[in-house]
């Protein structure tokens, strides 16, 4: 099991988690993985091409795995993901 | 002068090396990893000193130059007013361990009459010194950082959460110059965290609240007020005036507009963003590290953003994460330490957990990258022609 991260906009849909525990060998296996756990979570995260949304970071421990694999990038059991969109609060 | 005195001078000087003026200043010139020391009173070092000299007067001598000079073995050039206390000075430091030492014949005067180049120095006033002192006490900033400090203008993007701790901490520390940009008004709602406002400002311009709150707390401070929103239109009237932006804007639309005139005129940016329980900042420098689009090349929908008035924020995270901007920003125009550029630092008030994340330039950035044409991308702004998908705030 690999641990994910969620931000703050997306706990809603994972009933206030914030983070997850989720089986998968590559990042695009592990967001399956977190869309059967948490539906439509995927559509937020994914372009309608299924590429990485680019006002979100992927990252692989500390990685942005934009530079590094994207949705192939390979994941072990220890791994924690951190899903992160941009934010804009400044006030 | 008293016998015992002219022999204890004699006896010095015989006991250590002696070079006149022009001799130090070759010497200097060909052994870059030399020290010049001057050992002379404050006064006499505001009335001027010898080029790449360092300040350390007789009094602290002993108890400072292991600090300034650790390495023993690093040829060491010494002078004062006339070559007398440089004399006593060299032998206290062969006596320290210091193995090549030599003292200025003549001083400061024979090193002037013979021609050779001296500056004078800023100084810090007799307020400002004490003021500022435990700012000068701390090595790394010193008079001379707290006087790159009373040099420095430094813009605020918002006068708001992350803005309000940036011109309170900035004014503090003598930031010369502060541009605060904010056309919005002091609410009631904003005093639970915006703590450089007051109830009896409420209506008043942030920009102009918060001008009087940094004019009571330090005179040394000009401020550059703008009540208005930043634009494409206004934004290289304003921007180029300064050496650093602090981003605490509170919309996509600012942030990405500053990156991208920051990244054409070479500024770095403060960035950070707060929401609820949740803050992350890091240091953006143009072309050095990745800039804003590197990072995010596009902004969410607005049901991936929403923003402090709809979601709220606990009100000590924009202090908390304010002030690390404020820490970035010191550093940056000091120029020491390690600053956020590269790094992106997450921080979770309710586990109390800082995350540290890497950050990398992209090399298809539309801003800074191999292909990019920022000149163009500017022009883009000027036309209204760069798309914020929903995401602006009324």
């Amino acid at each position: 099991m690999s641990i994910v991260k969620l931000p703050p906009v997306l706990r809603k849909l994972s009933g206030g988690n914030k983070q997850v525990d989720v089986e998968g060998s590559t990042i695009g296996e592990i967001l399956d993985a977190l869309d059967r756990k948490y539906p439509t979570i995927k559509n937020q995260l994914l372009t309608e091409d299924g590429q990485i949304a680019r006002f979100v970071n992927i990252y692989l421990n500390d990685e942005d795995v934009r530079f590094i694999q994207g949705l192939v990038t390979p994941v072990a059991t220890s791994d924690t993901i951190v899903i992160l969109p941009a934010m804009s609060g400044g006030k | 002068m008293g016998q015992v005195y002219n022999d204890l001078l004699k006896k010095t000087k015989d006991q250590i090396q002696e070079t006149k003026p022009v001799e130090a200043e070759e010497f200097l010139h060909h052994n870059p990893q030399a020290r010049l020391l001057d050992v002379r009173e404050k006064n006499e070092w505001d009335d001027g000193y010898i080029p790449g000299a360092t300040y350390l007067p007789r009094g602290f001598l002993e108890s400072r130059v292991e600090e300034t000079v650790p390495d023993k073995e690093t040829p060491l050039v010494v002078y004062c007013a006339g070559g007398v206390r440089s004399a006593f000075a060299a032998k206290t430091l062969q006596e320290m361990g210091y193995t090549n030492v030599a003292s200025v014949i003549g001083g400061y005067g024979a090193w002037k009459n013979a021609g050779l180049p001296t500056v004078k120095p800023q100084s810090l006033t007799k307020e400002q010194q004490s003021r500022y002192s435990r700012h000068i006490l701390v090595p790394e900033v010193g008079e001379t950082g707290q006087l790159k400090l009373l040099a420095a203008k430094i813009l605020l993007i918002g006068a708001g959460g992350l803005g309000a701790p940036n011109a309170f901490y900035l004014a503090a520390a003598g930031i010369g110059t502060l541009g605060i940009i904010d056309n919005d008004q002091v609410e009631e709602s904003n005093l639970q965290r915006q703590i450089i406002h007051t109830l009896d400002r409420v209506g008043q311009y942030k920009a102009d609240s918060a001008a009087k709150a940094i004019a009571a707390l330090n005179p040394d401070v000009k401020v550059n007020v703008y009540k208005e929103r930043l634009t494409a239109e206004n934004i290289e009237r304003i921007l180029p005036e300064y050496d650093l932006i602090v981003d605490g804007t509170d919309n996509f639309e600012t942030r990405y507009l500053v990156n991208d005139f920051a990244v054409k005129y070479r500024k770095p940016v403060i960035h950070a963003s707060i929401l609820s329980f949740n803050g992350q900042l890091t240091t953006l420098t143009p072309y050095e590290g990745p800039c804003y689009r590197c990072i995010y090349p596009d902004p969410p929908p607005a049901a991936m953003a929403p923003n402090c008035s709809e979601a709220g924020v606990l009100g000590v995270l924009p202090g908390i994460i304010g002030l690390l901007q404020a820490n970035e920003a010191l550093k940056t125009v000091l120029n020491i330490g390690e600053t956020l550029s590269g790094r992106f630092l997450l921080f979770d008030a309710l586990e109390t957990e800082f995350t540290e994340l890497k950050l990398r330039r992209d090399p298809t950035c539309v801003a800074c990258g191999e292909h990019a044409d920022i000149d163009d991308l500017l022009e883009q702004h000027k036309r209204g022609d760069v798309l914020i998908p929903a995401c602006r705030i009324a």
